[in-house]
Parts: structure tokens; sequence; C-alpha cells
């Protein structure tokens, strides 16, 4: 937790009166809120409350399934990214995400970083060398890689494997980057490493991530949203969410009296 | 009065020995099989097998051209239904989850995988053989793709199911187009798994005689033009074990055993290499 009453804050994404639709089930119901630049926004609540489906409508991960709809806008940097004409590959290169398990693609790790790069950037090898490098020492991961960048990605433990996914969505340098329980398949030590990870991260980026570990989110957030049934309840700098909750369901579920 | 618990234990013990014995009914009759198999064959099993044309009754020969025809069309058939297989199996597994084409493909895929060869054979008979007037190479080469076909569609649409959609996300989330995420991650991701189907549908064909007796049928001499007659193995060993002259008889034993090991061994290869790649999704 850090200090808010002298942070100067710009807004990255605005969501406004956003609906979701799994098939006719509701999923999100006029959720409005802001998220800042270059800080850490956590989503908080129960299962099913969809804080995880909100998460996915900032890259519209949702359109690879049939079915599923969002209405509404979310406006990054001011420009609706659910209007039409939005272009799909462009978005999610500029907003980036990690998934609650690893996903190295079947190539080598060197591979695992480029693949991305080279989808929107030509760069010379040694370039490119340099970004790899840079990117796994982002995220930690490069005084462990170092040696075995042809090896096979999934070669390495689970948390390195999360480590190097969140080396290769950071690579493509996105203005946003989006966490979906990214440490819920993880031991303690490579948590702790991540959370770290979170904090370093959010001088470049602009940080959403939805964890089931609240003393997570009072960890690394700097704003908290809580949420249940579709519903965002409440939604406001962590320090106020956790030590001074306006709603009786909040402070119901961070003092683990529910849920 | 049994107790629950002893029970459960002899009804445990019970199916498991009567799963065993079937297991063993089932082995008994495959190692007979593999028995006769090995007994009738290896006589016949020598060097001139491997260098000589099928003889006339009575002369001294060996099965080269028909090994080499089997060869042939075998590698021509994997060649026709391998990139068909694969491009029709990749459509199925990641582009038909909307629309009536897809269900529509892998119910008739599904009708083909069972068709019996001999329809497949006949087929290619109608529609190939009598029109150019005689029997040929090319026709059991491309009948044979016909049974190629639907086992690689299958095989490839299951195997890129088998690979997770939270790889698929996690390359859509940097922003790649759909057939490099195809290309690049879920083809390289199932390819173990589609090079086993692959392997096992040239084992399947490489025994197949039905479809080759209306198409490619059966030459005495040595040919490597497709536009003619092609020896082959199965229909060699079709034609010699049907007749009386114990010479073609023993013929018939050795291709068989050929067959049945060069089958065998792909199999092993294809578990081998499965093995292999496979576990790490």
């Amino acid at each position: 937790m850090s200090t808010h009453s002298a942070k100067i804050t710009t807004p990255k994404l605005i969501v406004r009166d956003l609906n979701f639709h799994y098939g006719t089930e509701r999923a999100l119901k006029d959720v409005n809120l802001t998220i800042q630049e270059k800080m850490v926004t956590a989503f908080i609540g129960p299962s099913g409350c969809g804080k995880s489906t909100l998460l996915r409508t900032f890259n519209r991960m949702y359109e690879l399934y049939p079915n599923q709809k969002a209405t509404g806008e979310v406006l990054l940097d001011g420009e609706n990214i659910l209007d039409k004409k939005q272009d799909l590959n462009m978005l999610r290169a500029k907003v980036g995400m990690v998934f609650q398990k690893p996903t190295p693609f079947p190539m080598s790790i060197y591979d695992n970083i480029a693949f991305g790069v080279k989808l929107y950037e030509r760069l010379s090898r040694y370039d490119m060398d340099e970004r790899v490098e840079w990117a796994l020492s982002k995220a930690a991961l490069w005084t462990e890689a170092k040696d075995k960048l042809k090896k096979n990605g999934t070669s390495l433990s689970g948390g390195q494997q999360q480590r190097l996914c969140i080396a290769r969505a950071i690579a493509v340098k996105p203005q946003v980057l989006l966490l979906d329980e990214p440490t819920s398949a993880l031991d303690p030590i490579s948590t702790a490493h991540i959370e770290k990870l979170i904090n370093e991260l959010k001088t470049d980026f602009t940080i959403v991530i939805v964890t089931h570990n609240m003393q997570q989110a009072a960890r690394v957030s700097d704003f908290t949203a809580y949420m249940y049934l579709g519903n965002l309840i409440e939604f406001g700098d962590t320090s106020s969410i956790f030590t001074n909750p306006k709603h009786k369901e909040t402070e119901d579920y961070i003092t683990g009296r529910f849920g | 009065m049994l107790t629950l618990y002893a029970r459960r234990r002899l009804i445990n013990a019970l199916s498991l020995g009567i799963s065993i014995l079937a297991m063993l009914f089932g082995l008994f009759w495959l190692g007979w099989i593999l028995w006769t198999l090995l007994a009738n064959g290896l006589q016949g099993l020598n060097l001139n097998l491997f260098t000589q044309m099928t003889p006339p009754p009575g002369g001294e020969g060996g099965l080269l051209n028909a090994i080499a025809g089997s060869l042939m069309m075998t590698f021509i058939a994997t060649l026709i239904g391998t990139p068909i297989g694969i491009l029709a199996g990749t459509y199925l597994a990641e582009f038909g989850q909307r629309g009536w084409l897809a269900p529509a493909t892998r119910f008739i895929n599904d009708v083909l995988l069972s068709a019996p060869s001999i329809v497949i054979g006949l087929f290619v008979y109608e529609i190939y053989v009598i029109k150019i007037g005689h029997f040929s190479g090319w026709a059991g080469a491309f009948a044979l793709s016909i049974i190629v076909i639907p086992v690689v569609i299958r095989t490839t649409e299951n195997m890129l199911r088998l690979v997770p959609n939270t790889l698929r996300e996690a390359a859509a989330a940097l922003g790649t187009p759909q057939w490099k995420i195809i290309n690049f991650v879920t083809l390289r991701a199932a390819r173990a798994g589609i090079l086993t189907g692959l392997l096992l549908a040239v084992a399947r064909i490489s025994g197949e005689t039905a479809p080759l007796l209306f198409t490619s049928l059966n030459n005495q001499f040595w040919n490597s033009d497709l536009n003619q007659p092609m020896a082959n193995l199965p229909v060699v060993i079709f034609q010699f074990a049907m007749s009386p002259y114990a010479d073609w008889q023993s013929l018939a034993w050795a291709g068989a055993l050929l067959i049945t090991a060069s089958v065998l061994t792909l199999n092993i290869l294809a578990r081998v290499l499965f093995r292999q790649t496979a576990p790490s999704h």
C-alpha cells in the first residue's frame, strides 16, 4: 500500500455503463470505473463476480468465443475500444495480458519473447537480442534463463514459466498490462517474485490485476475494485477500501465474513 | 452376511479377474496369428525376396516389384492425403465453431472413416479406371489416399482440440493474427500427435487389399510407370495365398510377415514419438 493523498493521476481506461452477456446471462451490470495510468488497480470479489470478465473486455479477449457480447464503452486514452472499427490485433498489442496458468508457447525461451515482438517490429538480430534480454531482465528471469535461451519454454519451472509469460507480454511494450490471477497457480516464493515485479513494472505500465488473494491486492495495488454478482460494489484507493470500506458487503468480504 | 467392505473387495477381485481373462482371450488370438506368421513366413524370408520379381508358378523369385509398388503407392497416397487431411482437420478444430459446414464435414468424415475399403476401391474403379480403360498405379494411390484423408482429418482435429484454449488466448493476447496462432502455436503444440496420426494412417493403408484389387491390380514384372498396373504386397499375398502352388504360398507368407513387421514398426515409432514430445501439454 502506498500513500495516496498526493498522488497525481491521469485516467488511462474509462469504463462507462459496461454490460456483458454470456449468451443470455448478464455477467456485468452497468459497470463504471476509471483506471489510472501507471498505477496498479486490483479487482477483487468472490468467484463468478465478473472480475475476470471485466478484465477480458479490456483486450476484447471474449471475441474468441461466439455468444459473448459486451455493450457500453471502454475508453483507452479516450478511444472506445469496443467500437466495431477497433482493430483487434492492434488493441491487443497495446493491452497485454498474462493468464492464471503459465502458457509458454511450444518454442524456445528466446522465441517465446521474440514471437510477439516480430509481429509489430522489424528488428535487427542485435536489437532483438537486446529486447529479449531487456524483457527477461524486467521480468526478473534473465539470470536464470540467459544460459538456456535455446531451450524449450516448457522446460522452466511453473514460477519461471509465469515470469516468461510476463516477459513475453512486456516485450511488445504494451501500455496496459492485464494480469488474470497471475499467481494463483504458484508457490509463495514465486508469488513474492511476481508481486515485487508488479511493483517495479508500474513505473512503465498501467497494470490491472484480478486476484482472489486479498492480501495480495492490499500489497500490490493502488486502487481496488470490489465486485459482486456482476456489480461493481465499491471502488477507491486501496487503503480506504481495506481500512475504511463504505459498503457493508465490501467490509464483510475483506474481513473474511463472506466469500 | 458379508460386510460391505468385503463385498466390495470381492466384486473388485471378480471384475479384475474377468477383465484379465478378456485381455488374455484377445491376446491369445493375436499371439497365435503372430506365431503362425513367424513360423510360416520366416522360412521364405531371404535375400531373393528383395532382389527378384514375382515368379510364375514353379519358378524362382521374390517380391521386389510388389514391395516397390507398395512403397510407391503408399508414398503418393500419403503425399496426397496429408495436406488435405491436415488442412481440413485444422479447419474443423480452429474455425469450425460456428455455422453448419463444420458439423456436416465432421459427419461425412466419420462416415468415410468407417466406409468399407472395398467401396472406395469400387469408387475409384468407377470414376477413374473405367475412364482410362486400364488398371494403374495412380488409381491405386488415389484409392489409398481416400483412406488416408479421413484418418488424418480426425487425428489432426482431435490433437488440435487437446491444445488448451489458454494457449490460443495467450497468443491472441499479443495481437497475433489467427493464421499465425494456428501455424506457429497450436499446430506446433499438436505436431507430435498429428505426426503419430499420420504414421498410423500409413500403417493402415500399407495393409489394404480391397481398394487395390480394383485399381492397381497386379503386375508380374518390374514396373515403375504409375500409368500401368502395379504390383503391391497385399494383392500379391491375396493371389499367391489362394493359389495351389507351394512356392507361391511360401512367398505369400513371407510378404505377410513383411507387411506385419513394417506396420508394427510404424506403430511402435508412432508411440515412441508421441511419448517423447507430447506430455508437456
